[in-house]
């Protein structure tokens, strides 16, 4: 695969730019492989591509229903940051985000990633003391956050209303090294690594039945005719529910929708992430100049990917109160995507009942940010057939033995 | 806008109304159950793709609790009914079945 570089665009300009490849290959589907990933999102891509690079694996199929990346991974709000409270989270998030700030050299493949820094606004007296644990928390951890003032958050963000009507702002967790990337590149840069290893991504393969013999996974049933493996990975969020049905065992998940929204493009006016998590939104700028803006989940079971019209009014209503600046901003798109919640809010990487059926699902609302750090840690266990230390606490038993990872309490809402 | 008539009180309530309380049917396992029966009954769910039954709340109403079978991927309501009901009433699943012949309660 030829190298992108100035070189290379200076060398195309000069042949009609004939020399380009296709970035990833479309092959047909061999009948058996080491490993099937299903699912060909941000996590099962990096499931796959750190397979190939740190365990030699390369002899596997990502098998994908709809086209690359076009779930959960093109449909977040880009935010990466690592400031959680719970230690087996605060090690798979930073590993995620250290991972993010050299991807586009490993890949040479620009994502975008753009360290700008994530502030999550302190507004009662409870979300100070929380986020003053969590940054004491976070220094034992190894991750770099610090509790600002109100100044230094007017500061960093001049179009913040510190002295907001109902929620004053009092101070915030701020994290320098956290950011947002472009999240299509991230899924395509994947892709392109992973097909310049030798695997094979095949989009528009819905798996229909997993096929088992003696307790062991034998292939999947897709919509293109079976096809053996010796491992399978199911990588596929909010339909973890549908293939672990298929597989033969049943999840602590259900699928809500999560909505996000972005306003016309206006001229940069903030290079900061904001969450405000008292009143329930967020809010960043894009390259393009639009208002990025997430906010709630659903509280109802959809499979759908669009959610009800009352959380986009309740985000938009908070981010007023928080950036009066916005109100007269009109919005552009809508859209929703379906995640996968478990009851303690953390995600699941874990080995099945199913011998050789591993599972990573379970990332909420929460789950761009963790791209690298989730596909490390679930190739690591795809590879040794056993989860390494960053997935350890992740298995799907943690249920049964109460050993949560609670970051529902922890964040205070779904993060 | 997600529209459910409240049995208990007769109104067609808007979702703003209503608040949703997971899913329905749930068989409870006590503290003299196995390991397996408790973990499913406090965590794992059916998460149907298709029908579900469920429970909602007409918080905004009239308080009370009560039940309704929807399909997860086209919003479809097939019917709303008390909550003093341990399996779907026999209407409801009649009401299922005509639209979607191929599904067969669980």
């Amino acid at each position: 695969m030829p190298r992108y570089s100035a070189f290379a665009i200076a060398k195309e300009a000069f042949r009609h730019q004939l020399g380009w490849e296709r970035a990833w290959k479309s092959p047909s589907l061999k009948s058996q492989y080491d490993a099937i990933i299903v699912g060909a999102g941000g996590h099962g891509l990096a499931t796959a591509y750190y397979l190939g690079k740190n365990h030699g694996i390369t002899n596997v199929a990502v098998i994908e229903k709809g086209w690359l990346g076009g779930g959960n991974t093109g449909r977040n709000t880009t935010i990466i940051r690592s400031n959680y409270l719970q230690d087996p989270s605060a090690a798979i998030y930073e590993k995620a985000r250290s991972l993010y700030e050299t991807m586009s050299q490993d890949f040479n493949y620009n994502v975008m990633f753009s360290p700008r820094g994530v502030i999550m606004l302190a507004q009662t007296e409870h979300e100070v003391r929380g986020y003053l644990r969590t940054a004491h928390a976070n220094s034992l951890q190894g991750v770099t956050t610090e509790f600002i003032g109100p100044d230094k958050v007017k500061e960093l963000c001049p179009i913040i209303n510190i002295d907001g009507p109902r929620y004053p702002v009092l101070g915030g967790l701020w994290q320098a090294r956290g950011g947002t990337a472009r999240h299509d590149a991230v899924a395509w840069g994947y892709a392109r690594a992973c097909s310049d290893m030798g695997m094979d991504i095949i989009q528009q393969c819905e798996v229909t039945d997993v096929r088992s013999e003696n307790g062991a996974v034998k292939g999947v049933e897709t919509s293109k005719g079976f096809i053996g493996c010796k491992k399978l990975g199911i990588v596929v969020a909010g339909h973890s529910g549908v293939l672990a049905e298929m597989a033969g065992f049943r999840l602590p998940v259900e699928s809500v929708a999560l909505q996000a929204l972005v306003s016309e493009p206006i001229k940069p006016c903030m290079d900061v992430v904001v969450m405000a998590n008292t009143v329930h939104g967020y809010m960043s700028q894009s390259d393009k100049g639009e208002m990025v803006i997430g906010g709630g989940a659903d509280g109802y079971n959809n499979y759908t990917q669009r959610g009800s019209f009352q959380h986009i009014e309740e985000t938009v209503r908070a981010l007023i109160e928080t950036f009066p600046m916005i109100s007269r901003l009109k919005m552009l798109r809508q859209w929703g995507g379906i995640v996968d919640m478990t009851g303690d809010r953390s995600p699941i990487i874990s080995k099945t009942p199913l011998e050789n059926c591993f599972i990573n699902c379970g990332w909420g609302t929460g789950g761009f940010k963790a791209i690298p750090g989730s596909g490390w840690a679930t190739a690591e266990m795809i590879a040794k057939g056993e989860p390494g230390p960053l997935a350890a606490e992740f298995g799907l038993n943690r249920f049964r033995e109460g050993r949560f990872i609670d970051e529902s309490v922890a964040a205070g809402v779904a993060h | 806008m997600l529209l459910l008539t409240c049995p208990c009180c007769g109104i067609a309530a808007e979702e703003t109304e209503l608040h949703p309380g997971g899913e329905a049917h749930l068989k409870r396992f006590g503290p003299d159950s196995s390991d397996a029966d408790f973990e499913a009954y406090l965590f794992q769910r059916e998460n149907a793709k298709g029908v579900h039954f469920e429970r909602w709340r007409h918080v905004n109403g009239c308080g009370k609790w009560f039940l309704a079978a929807r399909c997860t991927v086209s919003l479809e309501v097939f019917g709303t009914y008390p909550a003093q009901t341990l399996a779907p009433p026999a209407e409801i699943i009649a009401k299922i079945k005509a639209k979607r012949p191929d599904w067969s309660p669980a």
